[in-house]
């Protein structure tokens, strides 16, 4: 009782014009709003709670991820979604103060089983980080890592065949052909992060999960990537936070709108946009919030 | 809230300013001042151990005719080693200082006379003939090496305060001078220093039996304190769960770090030679406890080099789905390699120069071999240091300056070396 009160004068004072915000029974969602549930789902979220020590920071999120689909998750500042994201390749393991507690699973599969070992479950979803961060090697072998790793390809011509590949997905291939024995570090933001891409994909992930991937670049470097999600969505299952809606807006098919630890709204994306259902994703969307 | 025109707000601002610069400028020249007394401690130190210890590189010798007299040597097959170790080639020495002098006679001045060359000039004549057996009967003008005092004399020549004649007696004098005229008696470099292990006479003693053991006790150092330091670093910052124990465990590893050393060298003779029955006075005991001593050194520098490596990398790992120890073993440790390596170099050169835990196990001996290996007693170039400053001969002083200067360039190569290994793989993020 006593954190829900605590939650609820949060979102009030998480509201600029808090005036108009009055029941705070209404704007609690104990229930997602839109569309969370879908059928036959890749991945499902039932009832996750996620909290760092004694800090809740996800609130009994429900959610199901479709099969080739791209879902944005939006939300202010420390909503959360980003330690979501986290929690759908266990990332967040190496965090010890870390606990996640409801189910997830991927193809039915609980990710959180015990005989669930953490690094296979990191060969299926892969994921793609704010800050371009490519390992301090050449092209070559950041790509070739993954596959390497997990014993996908064993000759040289195989991984010779899966870096190209990967590095074409990725809208790289044309441009660091000629120099893939380079450091990965010596490139453009953009460069780094398609690189970065092309490392994630090398392992041909069912899902990429990508937690801000255009932060840290020029909006040039942001419309490729952007176009590369496009693309890689006929392939693979994406999950992506972003703060920027325009780009949920532009990639996504649907939006999960978070707010303080809670999932507030999912919906088809032009929905969420345009006509929102919850109070708070409107208020968020048009502003007042953020 | 005090009205002031704009005028006197001025004035204020402009006074303190005066102040403020005056300031500054003393706070400069104080750490210019610093830096200056430092720089002339460090080029003091250096001027007075280099004007001393140089002459040591140099020593002198008396050119005499000797022969290969088979009645003195007692040598009748040259080829026969037990009897060319066994002969007196000192005696042919001495026959052949007795024929450049003949004046000299009688039991005392003859003993004067024997003291201008060292008790080991005849090793030199005797390694000749093993060399070249037809030498047998023959007479030849040789370089003998001249006693201690001697050499003291003869390089002091020309200092302000005169030659120094200490045990010298006047007889001496007029014989050394009638050398000097001669041409008789001059300075080589002393080759003897860098290959002979310790003596008694300064003029025979080097510094190879010293440096071998110290090369060797840090062989043992670094074999066991690197992969000890590094597997107790990389556990400590990638593995162990953050704890009492775990926080514990860090605060003593930092306080282990800050034990005086000579009490490293009691445990070492407390564990390692009187529990675990390590013979004494030999590298692997040494090496042993030099590594209790550098291990913090190296833990700490690695945890830090470790700490280092930004977690974007341990992430972008992950994510592709590596296991904690590829983490660790494809990207951690390579990256963090230059600073450990760095560490450890800096954690060697301290060992190096560590003298008190090794006085505590036994290196201190008087050994006059060459140590071959890490159970053969040795002493280390910082106790050699020790031994000869206590050693009462004039010509000690200025071998142990020359030691120190050895040392001191094994430190200053070692710590070069350090610094250019993290230049050149330093990676800036």
């Amino acid at each position: 009782m006593n954190t829900i009160e605590k939650h609820t004068t949060g979102i009030t004072a998480g509201l600029q014009e808090g005036s108009s915000v009055k029941d705070s029974e209404e704007q609690h969602p104990e229930e997602t709003v839109g569309k969370p549930l879908i059928d036959s789902p890749k991945m499902s979220i039932r009832n996750v709670d996620v909290s760092y020590s004694d800090k809740q920071a996800i609130y009994n999120v429900n959610l199901d991820v479709g099969k080739h689909e791209v879902i944005a998750m939006i939300g202010p500042s420390g909503c959360g979604k980003s330690t979501f994201l986290r929690c759908l390749n266990r990332m967040n393991d190496t965090i010890d103060s870390c606990k996640v507690s409801g189910l997830i699973t991927l193809d039915d599969e609980d990710i959180y089983a015990s005989d669930m070992d953490p690094v296979a479950l990191r060969a299926k979803v892969g994921i793609v980080f704010q800050k371009p961060n490519p390992f301090p090697k050449s092209i070559y072998d950041n790509v070739a890592y993954g596959p390497r790793l997990h014993g996908l390809a064993t000759t040289r011509a195989e991984i010779d065949e899966i870096v190209e590949v990967s590095l074409t997905r990725a809208g790289l291939w044309n441009e660091v052909k000629d120099r893939l024995d380079q450091p990965g570090t010596g490139f453009s933001g953009g460069q780094q992060q398609r690189l970065c891409i092309a490392r994630a994909i090398a392992i041909s992930p069912e899902v990429i999960l990508m937690d801000e991937p255009c932060s840290a670049l020029d909006p040039i470097a942001s419309a490729k990537i952007e176009e590369l999600i496009a693309e890689l969505s006929q392939n693979y299952t994406i999950a992506i936070v972003t703060h920027s809606m325009q780009q949920a807006a532009r990639v996504s098919n649907r939006t999960a709108y978070f707010h303080l630890g809670h999932l507030v709204e999912v919906n088809d994306t032009e929905k969420v946009f345009t006509a929102p259902t919850h109070q708070l994703t409107e208020a968020y969307i048009t502003g007042r919030i953020g | 809230m005090i009205n002031l025109t704009a005028a006197s707000r001025e004035q204020r601002i402009r006074l303190g300013l005066k102040k403020r610069h005056r300031a500054e400028r003393q706070f400069k020249f104080y750490g210019a001042l610093a830096i200056v007394f430092g720089l002339a401690c460090v080029f003091l130190l250096f001027g007075d151990i280099v004007s001393k210890g140089h002459k040591a590189f140099q020593l002198t010798y008396i050119n005499l005719e000797v022969t290969y007299d088979q009645d003195i040597l007692g040598v009748n097959d040259p080829t026969d080693a037990r009897q060319v170790s066994l002969g007196n080639f000192h005696g042919a020495i001495k026959a052949g200082l007795k024929n450049r002098f003949p004046e000299a006679t009688g039991r005392k001045n003859k003993r004067e006379l024997y003291s201008l060359v060292s008790n080991g000039a005849g090793y030199n004549l005797r390694d000749r003939l093993i060399e070249n057996p037809v030498l047998l009967g023959k007479t030849i003008k040789i370089w003998v090496i001249a006693d201690d005092d001697v050499d003291t004399y003869y390089k002091s020549i020309g200092e302000s305060d005169g030659p120094f004649t200490g045990r010298t007696s006047e007889q001496k004098e007029g014989w050394l001078k009638e050398l000097i005229k001669a041409g008789d008696i001059e300075k080589r470099f002393n080759f003897n220093f860098f290959t002979e292990g310790d003596s008694r006479e300064p003029e025979l003693a080097g510094i190879r039996g010293a440096a071998m053991g110290s090369f060797y006790t840090l062989i043992i150092t670094i074999l066991l304190a690197f992969p000890l330091g590094v597997a107790a670093a990389v556990y400590l910052e990638e593995f162990a769960p953050r704890n009492r124990w775990t926080g514990f465990i860090e605060v003593n590893i930092n306080n282990l770090a800050a034990v005086p050393s000579i009490i490293f060298g009691l445990l070492g003779l407390a564990v390692f030679i009187n529990f675990f029955h390590v013979p004494r006075s030999v590298p692997l005991v040494g090496g042993l406890v030099l590594t209790l001593m550098t291990l913090p050194t190296i833990i700490i520098s690695s945890r830090a080099a470790i700490k280092s490596v930004p977690p974007s990398i341990r992430e972008a790992a992950i994510g592709v789905g590596a296991s904690p120890m590829q983490v660790v073993l494809h990207h951690v440790l390579p990256l963090a390699m230059p600073g450990m390596l760095t560490g450890a170099i800096i954690g060697m050169a301290r060992a190096l120069g560590e003298t008190a835990p090794l006085l505590m196990i036994g290196m201190v001996a008087f050994i006059v071999d060459i140590p071959s290996g890490f159970h053969d007693p040795s002493t280390a170039l910082p106790v050699q240091i020790f031994l000869w400053a206590d050693s009462p001969e004039r010509a000690f002083v200025e071998k142990t300056s020359a030691a120190i200067m050895v040392l001191l360039a094994f430190l200053i190569v070692m710590n070069t070396f350090a610094v250019v290994l993290r230049k050149r793989l330093e990676r800036r993020w």
